[in-house]
């Protein structure tokens, strides 16, 4: 997970407190999936055991208690680092459509059908995308990309297997 | 529901042995974005230029706004042409001879406006797809995308009633193919126009309303959105 680094980003500029970093995480990088709330405090507490952040100040303005954190050295030296550190491609939702392909295949069941519903319901997801994204700003246009050229690929994938769906069943019977 | 705008049933073209369109047929309503795909050789192309007037099919009926459109003179199918449609073609546009402004200009000027005036909106059409700084050159000076965003604008200029487009982003990177698209739906939706697109790309695809897949010149699955 990136939670870590991400709030260590969100928390270079200035010092904050945990429900406004929260807030700040879901506004920027939460669409899809909201954090939650236990998950920043907990992610917060490990930060801080681990000197990558120290606690500024704590107050008690009525409700519950707000602990203001900042980053350390060690802090900025580990968000330094990830940021510029390559990632990992994630061939997750693929992988899962490769594994219903050759299960179906596997048992005589018609695999065509499972890779042209998969392609409506990709087709139609970026559909959606691109509706979103027309007029939208910029930061939203590029979230909206990043998933549309992953569907992309999920596509190109799906034609070049559909194409091949004979030959494929052959090799596995 | 509305009658189609455009319509077409069993159409079947044979190029010698080649059978090109084996039964194909399509409908598109007014203001409808349609997405013609599937592999090359399978009739996309072929389909197209028969819905446009430009092939007559060997059997089938093309249907336009009512009318048979097959069974038209080769004369009135180019007035159609010329008067109602907008055309993006997969190879070679634009006249070669005219630069990009004149080739923009075109459709206004063969509809009878004056040369000043069919330029200056020319001109604001090679503006909103990036292109004006190839006003002056003729095709054979411009890039092949360069090419397609001036063939776009010209197709788009005269506000016609259908666009056809044949791979309008094929020569272009991945951003310029959606200025190109964005500007081709806007113009598009402000003008009431339907547009029949041919594209190889799915991305390029889902902006329209809804994708026609043909393979051996059959029309395999009607997705409707
Ligand atoms: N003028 C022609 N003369 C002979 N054969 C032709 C002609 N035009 C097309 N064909 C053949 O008809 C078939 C369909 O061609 P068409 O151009 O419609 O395909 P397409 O789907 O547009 O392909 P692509 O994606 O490669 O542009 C092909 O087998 C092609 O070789
Ligand atoms: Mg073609």
């Amino acid at each position: 997970m990136t939670i870590a680094e991400t709030l260590l980003g969100l928390l270079e500029p200035a010092p904050r407190h945990g429900y406004d970093l929260r807030r700040e995480y879901d506004a920027q990088f939460g669409e899809r999936r909201p954090v939650k709330p236990a998950q920043v405090y907990a992610t917060l507490g490990r930060l801080a055991r681990d000197g990558d952040i120290h606690v500024v100040s704590v107050e008690q303005v009525g409700g519950p208690e707000r602990t203001t954190y900042a980053l350390t050295p060690d802090g900025v030296t580990r968000l330094e680092r990830w940021l510029t550190e390559p990632e990992a491609h994630t061939p997750y939702l693929q992988s899962v459509i490769f594994t219903k392909v050759i299960l179906a295949l596997r048992s005589g069941r018609p695999a065509e059908r499972l890779l042209d519903a998969q392609r409506t319901a990709h087709v139609a997801a970026m559909r959606e995308l691109l509706r979103r994204k027309s007029g939208a700003d910029l930061t939203t246009v590029l979230s909206c990309d990043f998933t549309i050229f992953h569907l992309e690929a999920d596509l190109r994938w799906l034609e070049h297997t559909a194409a091949r769906l004979d030959k494929l069943a052959k090799e596995l019977s | 529901m509305s009658e189609p705008l455009l319509h077409a049933t069993g159409l079947h073209l044979a190029f010698g042995q080649t059978r090109a369109l084996d039964g194909a047929g399509i409908e598109v309503r007014a203001g409808e974005m349609v997405a013609l795909v599937g592999s090359s050789g399978s009739g996309k192309s072929t389909l197209l230029h028969c819905l446009a007037g430009i092939l007559r099919p060997d059997s089938g009926e093309v249907v336009y706004r009512g009318a048979r459109l097959d069974t038209l003179s080769e004369e009135a199918r180019s007035r159609l042409r010329r008067d109602e449609f907008g055309f993006v073609f997969q190879f070679g546009s634009l006249v070669p001879e005219l630069t990009a402004v004149e080739n923009v200009a075109l459709p206004l000027r063969l509809a009878g406006a004056r040369r000043r005036g069919a330029e200056a909106k020319a001109r604001e059409w090679l503006e909103r797809l990036g292109v004006l700084d190839v006003a002056a050159k003729r095709p054979g000076e411009m890039s092949g995308g360069q090419g397609q965003r001036v063939a776009v604008a010209r197709a788009l200029v005269a506000g016609p009633r259908v666009v056809f487009a044949d791979e309008p982003t094929g020569a272009l990177d991945s951003f310029n193919g959606e200025l190109v698209m964005e500007e081709l739906m806007g113009a598009a939706r402000a003008q009431g126009a339907s547009v029949v697109l041919v594209t190889h790309e799915t991305r390029i695809a889902a902006y329209a309303d809804r994708e026609i897949v043909l393979r051996d010149g059959r029309v395999t699955s009607p997705v409707v959105s």
